[in-house]
């Protein structure tokens, strides 16, 4: 067990290295380092300019060694500026050159700087993480017990009309995309279209001090578009373990038909459905980005759009990160509990 | 819930018709049947698939699910009608008074449930006693189905054991609440013969300890006369005659029940001077069934504008105890007139040997554990054993033996889906054992064919059954132009015996023993000259088996082929092999001509296996061994002797010899070898397994 975990991890910081590799080459090609230079400084820069504040602030450094930079293994530029100031990577303003360290990378501990919010990469990301995660947490509780009844429901008696009607709000819910349904949540809840103004439009103040008023439609729109995808597994899978031939056993030895679907059916019927709940964790990272958007909630995927639309090297790489982790992460889990769910396979 | 006191007949089902609705029609399953079964008694009911048996079962349950209805006669249990059971009724009756045991132990236990669990569940519910009491209950039936560690068994999931002992705990389930009434779905199909033996005398025994009643459906006439006493063939949704087991073996009273018997290869029987004769035609679907008789137009007694007006009722046999026959013919038909001789055939001469094994071995390396492994290290399974033999042209070779013996990783090597590890294959006196299929060149590939156990997966269910005979031909290089190619597949369908127009049909249109016919028919495309049919009937009904086999030695007749036949049924083994080789857990235990296997001296593995193939003659009697335990994993195979761990005469050979060496291979007689270490005085004391009574 200790040895495949061990195995994931390695597999876990190899990916992390590989994407944060191409997310470094791609927002460190030359157009986009200028764009930033002049987003930074002044938009009318010449080039000579552009060039000098670059060469100043280390993106002229080779490819490698920026990234070895960034990481942690190389040490960290320092350059004499032209006014006899000694700029470095890991010089703080108003420390001293020599107090230093000579390594400052997220192997330290040092996520960087953001240069959109002006602020160090790490706060910003525990803060953003910290938003969002409350977000997840509530689409979670809203969304994976909701799709478990909505799929055990239409499943247990496959055909039925309770089947049909569920089924059908199933596909409906998946079927319609986050920008589509959040936009009609707006419209009809929360604006004078239609008149219900039951909720807030936007989920700003939810940041603060999120209540059922300001945060309800954020979750009811990620959670909507998952839960049908999670239904219908649970559904099929359940349908499936249903005509199965230990539960015809069942059946047949006298228990009654809610204790032949809660002890005998649902576990195997769990199986399945379990795997798609977590993916889903790395897919709602997705959904996020357009919901929070959407109701100017800015947490994780807010910032994921700020920082790609601004150039703002440093942060989008965290971002990369902790996309990468959560990933990797919730399948660990998710091989996990699969083998505590199904007894048949076992790890060593 | 208290059992009802009752002691009239335990279960009365009279002229019980049940239905199945689809959109389109009403598909009668069940017609005008009725069964009474008395207290202790083991009814058999016996009939191909498709004739109702099973729906029975579940009609008795009550479970027809949403499709299935009843629509006549009742059902009464203990003098009450389960038809007007309200569905908590019905709860409390099944599991407690009628209990279930089924086909696959594998498929009908909870992959997700630990044993225990699901045994004690039982009588928690039926009886309300504590998880403590349950427990204590489920110790002692678990113990009683003479499973070994008992506690070890009760904490593990069903995957941990193996098909026997699943088998024995849905037994122990079905006994759990102590049922008046056992319902056994083909209980043993699913298992090798000597665990189906084992299991057979288990039920037997606790079925007499619980005074239970027993209603026992399976197409094995053979396995009901050792359980039952009375029997119940039905054909096509009917029962077509009733009566006791005596009764209804030696005085048959149906056309369908003695042509049943005729199909069936007793000892006796023989493929060159007693064939068998097979049903004609085909099983009615249940919408075409005819008018009249179902059985008419397969019966050699028909009489049209009698058999075909009306439904046939069922009618007493006078002098006979509860015997029923639905035949209008019973007193004209001359019963005892002896079955009219087929066309015998000239015992086929073996000619030049073509195929030749010398010591060949394959082992397989496993990683222990496939999802995760890697770290725990490579285990060996040794599938195959110094395997040595030679065939010959035009001669049949049966390999004979329990499931892992090797026989199926045997053929796999033959046919270049494996190679060996060691050893070699010499066909033609050619060397093949190391080249893969896909490096044989066409006319090996075409000499060495193979037929399958399964027809119905066996075929490509997207494409016309000519146009994949089509396909071998092509691949074998046969024919010059399509339409030479056409003219032979029609001529391959010809051969086995399939009306031409069968050429534009889908494998979905065909029956089970048409399909097999289909697989013959491309197994031969290529002018095999051998061919390895791995059980080719045993997934097909009692009635085609017999045809197809016909077939098989037909065509080995006409074109000489050698077929190395591998089955686990040795009736049948015995009617059309002349070698026998009995394999197991890899290795060649015994090897020798039909006479020589299937008389003493055997080896003592053979000698189990004879005794525990169930045989529907009342005249026989058998020596009753059983074997104990499963067969041993091949991945840690017991030292010495492979079979000491189950041998019943290794007592017999001193200072343990047997668990220390394996035994050499030994010629008793030319031609007959066992490998064995007992002595030839002991193999001189055996006594025969079979005997037949005299007439």
């Amino acid at each position: 067990m200790a040895m495949f975990i061990l195995r994931r991890v390695g597999v876990m910081i190899l990916t992390a290295l590989c994407l944060t590799f191409i997310v470094f080459f791609l927002t460190n090609l030359y157009p986009n380092l200028e764009k930033l230079a002049k987003t930074q400084g002044d938009f009318r820069m010449s080039d000579e300019e552009v060039a000098s504040y670059l060469g100043r602030n280390g993106y002229l450094q080779p490819m490698a060694v920026k990234y070895g930079q960034w990481l942690g293994v190389v040490p960290g530029f320092v350059i004499e500026d032209r006014d006899g100031v000694t700029r470095g990577q890991c010089i703080e303003a108003g420390t001293a050159p020599e107090d230093a360290p000579r390594f400052c990378g997220i192997l330290q501990g040092d996520w960087g700087y953001s240069t959109v919010f002006r602020e160090d990469v790490g706060k910003i990301l525990n803060d953003k993480l910290a938003l969002t995660g409350k977000l997840m947490f509530w689409v979670m509780v809203l969304m994976v017990p909701s799709a478990l009844i909505l799929g055990i429901l239409a499943g247990m008696r496959e055909g039925s009309r309770t089947d049909r009607t569920l089924s059908t709000i199933a596909i409906t819910t998946t079927a319609t995309p986050e920008y589509v349904s959040g936009v009609l949540f707006i419209a009809v809840f929360a604006s004078t279209a239609v008149g219900l103004k039951w909720f807030k439009g936007t989920a700003t103040a939810a940041m603060d001090g999120a209540n059922f008023e300001n945060f309800f439609l954020p979750v009811l729109t990620i959670a909507l578009y998952g839960m049908g995808y999670i239904a219908r597994m649970t559904r099929a899978s359940m349908a499936e373990v249903m005509t199965a031939q230990y539960i015809r056993t069942a059946r047949l030895k006298g228990v009654s038909f809610p204790n032949v679907v809660m002890k005998h059916a649902l576990r195997n019927a769990l199986i399945a459905p379990f795997t798609v709940i977590m993916l889903q964790f790395p897919w709602l990272l997705n959904g996020v980005v357009i919901v929070e958007t959407l109701f100017n909630y800015k947490g994780f995927g807010w910032t994921l759009v700020q920082a790609a639309g601004n150039n703002d090297i440093e942060l989008l790489l965290g971002v990369s990160v902790i996309s990468v982790v959560v990933v990797l992460v919730t399948q660990l889990i998710s091989d996990i509990g699969y083998v505590y769910l199904n007894p048949r396979i076992s790890v060593r | 819930m208290a059992k009802l006191d009752y002691d009239g007949p335990i279960l009365e089902i009279e002229n019980l018709s049940i239905s199945f609705f689809t959109r389109l029609r009403e598909i009668p399953a069940v017609m005008d049947f009725s069964v009474t079964v008395q207290p202790g008694e083991a009814v058999g009911l016996v009939g191909e698939s498709g004739c109702g048996k099973s729906t029975v079962a579940l009609g008795v349950m009550r479970d027809l699910g949403v499709n299935g209805r009843i629509v006549g006669g009742t059902v009464r249990f203990k003098g009450r009608d389960l038809g007007d059971m309200s569905a908590a009724e019905l709860r409390d009756i099944r599991g407690n008074e009628i209990a279930m045991i089924y086909q696959e132990p594998m498929a009908s236990l909870n992959p997700a449930m630990r044993i225990g669990k699901q045994l004690i569940e039982v009588p928690m519910i039926h009886e309300g006693i504590s998880e403590a009491e349950a427990l204590a209950r489920a110790l002692e039936v678990v113990r009683d189905v003479k499973l070994p560690d008992p506690e070890r068994i009760m904490r593990s999931y069903p995957h941990q054991l193996s098909g026997g002992q699943q088998q024995r705990i849905v037994i122990a389930m079905a006994l759990m609440s102590k049922p008046s009434l056992l319902i056994l779905d083909e209980p043993t199909t699913a298992l090798d013969v000597t665990v189906e033996a084992a299991v057979v005398e288990l039920v037997k025994d606790l079925g007499k300890k619980y005074g239970t009643s027993m209603l026992f459906i399976s197409h094995n006439l053979g396995l009901v006369l050792e359980t039952c006493d009375r029997i119940c063939v039905m054909y096509s949704g009917e029962a077509v005659e009733t009566g006791s087991i005596r009764d209804v073996f030696d005085k048959m009273q149906h056309p369908y029940t003695q042509a049943l018997f005729r199909s069936i290869p007793l000892p006796g029987a023989d493929k060159n001077t007693r064939p068998l004769k097979a049903i004609p035609g085909n099983f009615p679907l249940p919408h075409e069934r005819p008018d009249g008789c179902n059985f008419g137009p397969r019966c050699d007694y028909f009489r049209a504008g009698l058999c075909d007006k009306f439904d046939i009722p069922m009618v007493g046999i006078k002098g006979d105890d509860r015997h029923f026959t639905r035949c209008l013919r019973i007193d004209e038909i001359d019963w005892h007139a002896p079955m009219e001789a087929m066309a015998q055939h000239e015992a086929t001469v073996p000619g030049k040997v073509v195929l030749k094994m010398e010591n060949l071995k394959k082992y397989y390396e496993v990683a222990a554990n496939a999802l995760f492994g890697g770290s725990s290290g490579k285990k060996v399974v040794k599938a195959n054993e110094t395997l040595s033999f030679e065939a010959r042209e035009s001669e049949t070779l049966a390999i004979v033996g329990e499931s892992g013996c090797g026989k199926s990783t045997f053929a796999k090597v033959l046919m270049g889906l494996e190679t060996a590890t060691e050893g070699q294959i010499l066909l033609d006196n050619r060397n093949i054992e190391q080249v893969p299929i896909e490096k044989r060149d066409t006319q090996t590939v075409a000499d060495v064919q193979m037929v399958f156990q399964n027809p119905f997966d066996t075929l490509n269910p997207s494409m016309t059954v000519g146009r994949q005979i089509i396909r071998a031909l092509e691949v074998f290089g046969i024919g010059d132009t399509d339409q030479a190619r056409r003219d032979e597949m029609l001529r391959l369908l010809d051969l086995v015996k399939l009306p031409r127009e069968f050429a534009e049909r889908m494998p979905r249109q065909l029956s089970g023993g048409q399909k097999q016919r289909v697989g013959i028919a491309r197994a031969f495309a290529g002018g095999a000259r051998i061919v390895v049919a791995d059980e080719p009937v045993s997934a097909l009904d009692v009635s085609v088996q017999a045809a197809v086999t016909d077939l098989l030695m037909e065509i080995q007749r006409k074109q000489k082929t050698t077929l190395l036949f591998i089955s686990h049924d040795l009736s049948i083994v015995r009617y059309l092999s002349d070698r026998v080789m009995v394999m197991y857990l890899g290795h060649v235990v015994e090897l020798g001509t039909t006479e020589q296997v299937f008389a003493p001296p055997y080896h003592p593995y053979t000698e189990a296996l004879l005794s525990a193939v169930p045989i529907a003659d009342t005249r026989i009697t058998k020596k009753h061994i059983v074997l104990e335990g499963d067969v041993p994993s091949a991945m840690n195979p017991p030292p010495g002797c492979p079979f000491q761990t189950r041998c019943r005469w290794k007592a017999q050979v001193p200072g343990g010899l047997c668990e220390r060496e394996v035994p050499p291979v030994r010629e008793l007689v030319p031609g007959h070898q066992v490998k064995c270490h007992l002595s030839q005085e002991m193999f001189d004391r055996m006594e025969p397994v079979i005997t037949v009574a005299a007439e």
